[in-house]
């Protein structure tokens, strides 16, 4: 019952067991991810669906950020939106086709993930999903950004939050402020 | 406190039911207080006062309930797994205790953040649920949680249900790094991680700020619970054994 004596012969013997047993089972989860990692991946880049172009009839999903000025958008007869715009991640661009309701944040720059499939006609869309990058920041310091001119937001992500300081501060201020004094 | 003092059995803290009542008593109290304090302020702050995303709007304040709840399913999971660790190698009579009531807790973090996480979705990305790499492994997660609430009161004999349930809670253990890396070994839906350890959060800190203090105060406040619960099931066990000990009418 007691602690006092941490390692006796039994005790070492079932936390090594368990040790290696943990170890098994995670090469062997290991092991599997690995082998499934390309189903895994939620979805297929351009350049992958370019080099290796899947079957006509085959679903899959195309990520990758929506190209600056490639987005048009149009109504059809039965006043359905319609959409037609790049995807890229920065090797290759596959125009894709969508007819539908596109996601509140959804714009040129960001990254989307398309559902649908590949054939002679481009990409054919069923749904568009909106992946937002891990920035977040306040309306201001994204109007300030853009002012400064360091970050269009059509084309891509924004700069590194650490450097949000440098990259927005105002001016230097005038030397002499009336009633800077203490 | 005079009472229980003289009753008190020598030895660490951690080796018996008593000393461990007797050490955390003037804990639970504090703790509570401070993370409910933490947990009000934080949660003001972010709801009221921090600004919203420049893109997303006021849907990024979802971020103040579901990234505390990621952290404290994953944190509860990691006690839970230690627990484990503790009951199969010394057969610790605390550890399966702790276990026991660290379940339900857990459960409720990640059933929590996988809501929270829904909800935030549908706004953001456009649905409710995909199934990524991340949302998955956090979905097992709660599985995993579901299943050990089960097998630890599976059995007529609780001791046997510890050490079932600490098997599966050191074999789920392998959930945690999957779950944690998903965002980088595989593209998924789900963005990368905003904080990390290394480097400085891809947030403003007018986000950052109020998310720390919300995170710190639910995992006071959990901690609190998880105290509470513990002591209840420790004096419980010990009012069952004082009735047995009585001489029947």
């Amino acid at each position: 019952m007691s602690v006092s004596r941490p390692f006796t012969r039994r005790k070492a013997g079932r936390f090594w067991i368990i040790l290696a047993c943990l170890l098994c089972l995670g090469g062997a989860v290991g092991l599997v991810l690995n082998a499934l990692s390309s189903t895994i991946v939620f979805f297929m880049a351009p350049s992958q669906i370019r080099t290796h172009p899947p079957a006509p009839t085959q679903t899959i999903r195309l990520g990758g950020m929506v190209v600056a000025g490639s987005l048009h958008t149009s109504h059809t007869a039965d006043n359905t939106p319609e959409a037609r715009f790049d995807v890229t991640d920065g090797q290759a661009a596959i125009t894709v086709q969508y007819r539908g309701i596109l996601p509140d944040l959804f714009r040129e720059g960001q990254s989307v993930v398309a559902l649908g499939h590949y054939d002679e006609h481009g990409f054919t869309a069923s749904e568009v999903l909106a992946k937002h990058d891990e920035t977040y920041m306040p309306r201001e310091v994204a109007d300030a950004l853009q002012k400064s001119g360091k970050w269009d937001p059509r084309f891509g992500p924004p700069p590194d939050a650490a450097s949000w300081n440098s990259m927005t501060a105002p001016q230097p201020a005038p030397q002499n402020r009336p009633g800077a004094a203490e | 406190m005079s009472s229980s003092t003289t009753a008190l059995p020598s030895g660490r803290w951690t080796d018996s039911p008593a000393r461990f009542l007797h050490v955390t008593r003037p804990i639970v109290f504090p703790c509570l207080f401070i993370g409910l304090t933490m947990l009000t302020i934080g949660l003001i702050w972010g709801l009221y006062f921090a600004p919203a995303d420049w893109q997303q709007g006021e849907t990024v304040r979802i971020m103040y309930l579901h990234v505390p709840m990621a952290w404290l399913a994953s944190a509860d999971y990691v006690l839970l797994a230690f627990c484990g660790l503790l009951c199969m190698v010394w057969r610790h009579p605390l550890a399966g205790i702790i276990a026991l009531e660290t379940g339900p807790l857990g459960a409720t973090a990640a059933a929590l953040c996988l809501v929270t996480g829904s909800l935030w979705g549908k706004p953001g990305w456009g649905t409710w649920w995909v199934w990524d790499a991340r949302l998955t492994s956090m979905l097992v997660l709660f599985f995993l949680y579901l299943g050990h609430i089960l097998t630890i009161r599976a059995f007529d004999d609780p001791m046997r249900g510890q050490r079932a349930a600490a098997l599966l809670a050191l074999a789920g253990v392998i959930d945690l790094p999957i779950i944690k890396f998903s965002v980088q070994w595989w593209n998924t839906l789900h963005q990368p991680d905003s904080i990390t350890l290394t480097g400085a959060p891809a947030m403003a800190m007018s986000m950052f700020h109020p998310l720390l203090v919300c995170t710190i105060g639910f995992t006071l406040t959990g901690l609190a619970l998880l105290l509470i619960r513990t002591r209840a099931a420790l004096l419980e066990r010990r009012a069952q054994s004082l009735a047995l000990r009585e001489p029947l009418p």
